[in-house]
């Protein structure tokens, strides 16, 4: 039964995307014409000063560009589950059907890393016909098991950022567009993590954004292999141990307390 | 359910009182009405059986089961119709059954020809299954939401106020429906309503409810005989207005739904 109701949960978000196709095509054009202008910053590095790669400038924004266009699809997905069912009304009846939170949850995980994954395919392709990137070295295994074990963390990270729009129907979505917000800005997603001032870097510590950046480009710019790149593998898979679990208590505690206090049905 | 009460605070600290130790037994394959002005608490009777909302003390059995301590078990066993149609607008009809469906752990094989099959009792032109939500009037969606409702054979439907809203002939049909639900299956229906001649219809026993109590629950004609006034059997709108003090139509428009 579970089964069925998973694939019930991706089957509804392709009608979905299906129905809202312009919009997707809208975005898709505007997140891959934002990936070019940023490796372009990179192209004109060197009107600023000599001695700058800018080929490996270049790939670092692009590889930074496209990872974190995959994985704030992810937290986006997860993070919108509740306020997206509230905004149809539909909610309480997914709330008050049988099948399981966790049935919910991974539903909307895998939709969102088949999306994902679509996504950041369609834009490589589109960029490919633009730069011509030095990928010689590139250890695309790597990149993909880097990828691919970040998922998961960022699915437990979404999941708790899903809980905010049942604790407060007002402004738990606003909240978690601040929490991607700040992934971005302290995760190194355009820069090393080392230019930021200290706090923001203790805070980059703690997401998994900055341990799947530093894998997949060690991966794809310096060839890094399995071993070089355990260190990030070993934290993205704690993370994934820590944040879905812990992210599915947080979220079981948040539908009580909506149930508690009648907030599952309010809108903001 | 036995003594549930369930308070709501609301932002400026106000504490708004929705159940008031509510006892209430729905037997196998009998449709109880209950009757009440708007912000009652027959909304919020609805969520708690449905297990939306917690109560603060009492106790919900569905069928046996401990609703507060097994949901997902008494879940399996009822669905729901609410005054809202609550459906994935831009989908079709089939695109919002079918994924009801799967929430219930039925397939798409064994789904479509059910699908067809309610659609034909309530007089929906299945090939409008494929139109989006938005396109259909409010009377066909709320034909598709007992569709839905009924796709997944529930054993206990909750009916809050199906067919507030809608136009005269689609109200038929949706009362005829319910009718044959209740006629074809065993399940046992509550039915949230502001409609007097749907609940001495439909109804096996009506509840009237006022301030988040049940006042009275008896069987229409007994319900009359209990308002009986100079020897003449009042009909259930009076009855309505002698135990609530609103008449329908102020039942109906009061604001303040609970």
């Amino acid at each position: 039964m579970e089964a069925i109701a998973v694939w019930g949960y991706v089957q509804r978000n392709y009608f979905l995307t299906k129905r809202y196709f312009m919009w997707e095509v809208v975005w898709l054009v505007y997140i891959t014409a934002n990936a070019l202008a940023i490796t372009y910053i990179g192209a004109g590095a060197s009107e600023f000063g000599s001695g700058i790669d800018t080929a490996r400038l270049m790939t670092f924004l692009l590889v930074g560009a496209l990872v974190w266009s995959y994985l704030s699809v992810l937290f986006d997905v997860l993070s919108e589950t509740v306020s997206w069912e509230r905004w149809e009304g539909t909610i309480e009846y997914t709330f008050m059907s049988p099948a399981s939170r966790v049935t919910h949850l991974l539903g909307m995980g895998l939709y969102a890393v088949i999306y994902g994954v679509l996504q950041i395919s369609v834009m490589l392709g589109a960029v490919s016909l633009f730069f011509e990137l030095d990928l010689s070295r590139a250890n695309y295994a790597g990149a993909l098991l880097v990828l691919g074990v970040a998922s998961v963390s960022l699915v437990g990270f979404g999941i708790m950022a899903a809980v905010l729009p049942l604790l407060s129907p007002e402004k738990g979505q606003q909240v978690s567009y601040i929490v991607s917000s700040l992934l971005l800005l302290v995760s190194g997603v355009y820069y090393d993590v080392g230019v930021l001032p200290g706090w923001m870097q203790f805070i980059a510590r703690f997401s998994p954004v900055t341990y799947a950046l530093e894998g997949i480009r060690a991966a794809l710019l310096d060839g890094a292999g399995l071993a070089e790149l355990r260190g990030s593998v070993g934290v993205l898979l704690a993370m994934g141990a820590l944040f879905v679990p812990l992210g599915l208590l947080v979220f079981h505690l948040g539908e009580r307390y909506a149930k508690r206090t009648g907030k599952l049905k309010r809108s903001g | 359910m036995r003594g549930v009460r369930k308070r709501f605070r609301r932002r400026r600290g106000e504490v708004v009182c929705a159940l008031e130790d509510v006892s209430l037994e729905i037997r196998r394959g009998e449709v109880v009405g209950i009757l009440g002005p708007n912000g009652s608490g027959k909304s919020t009777l609805v969520r708690v059986i449905s297990t939306l909302v917690l109560p603060d003390s009492g106790s919900v059995e569905v069928f046996g089961v401990d609703a507060l301590r097994h949901p997902k078990r008494v879940q399996r066993s009822m669905n729901r119709v609410s005054v809202e149609a609550s459906f994935f607008k831009k989908l079709s009809a089939m695109e919002n059954l079918l994924y009801g469906a799967k929430l219930y752990g039925v397939s798409d094989r064994e789904a479509r020809p059910r699908i067809e099959e309610i659609m034909g009792h309530i007089g929906f032109d299945y090939k409008r299954a494929a139109e989006p939500m938005e396109h259909l009037s409010r009377g066909m969606q709320q034909k598709v939401a007992l569709a839905r409702a009924l796709l997944t054979s529930p054993m206990l439907m909750l009916l809050d106020e199906p067919t507030t809203g809608l136009d005269p002939r689609s109200r038929r049909d949706v009362q005829a429906f319910i009718r044959r639900i209740r006629e074809a299956h065993d399940s046992s229906i509550l039915l949230c309503t502001h409609d007097m001649g749907e609940a001495e219809e439909l109804c096996d026993r009506v509840g009237i409810m006022v301030g988040g109590r049940i006042i009275a629950l008896e069987e229409p004609r007994r319900l009359k005989e209990r308002y009986a006034s100079g020897g003449r059997l009042p009909d259930l709108e009076e009855v309505f207005m002698a135990a609530t003090g609103y008449t329908v139509e102020e039942a109906s428009a009061e604001e303040g739904e609970r």
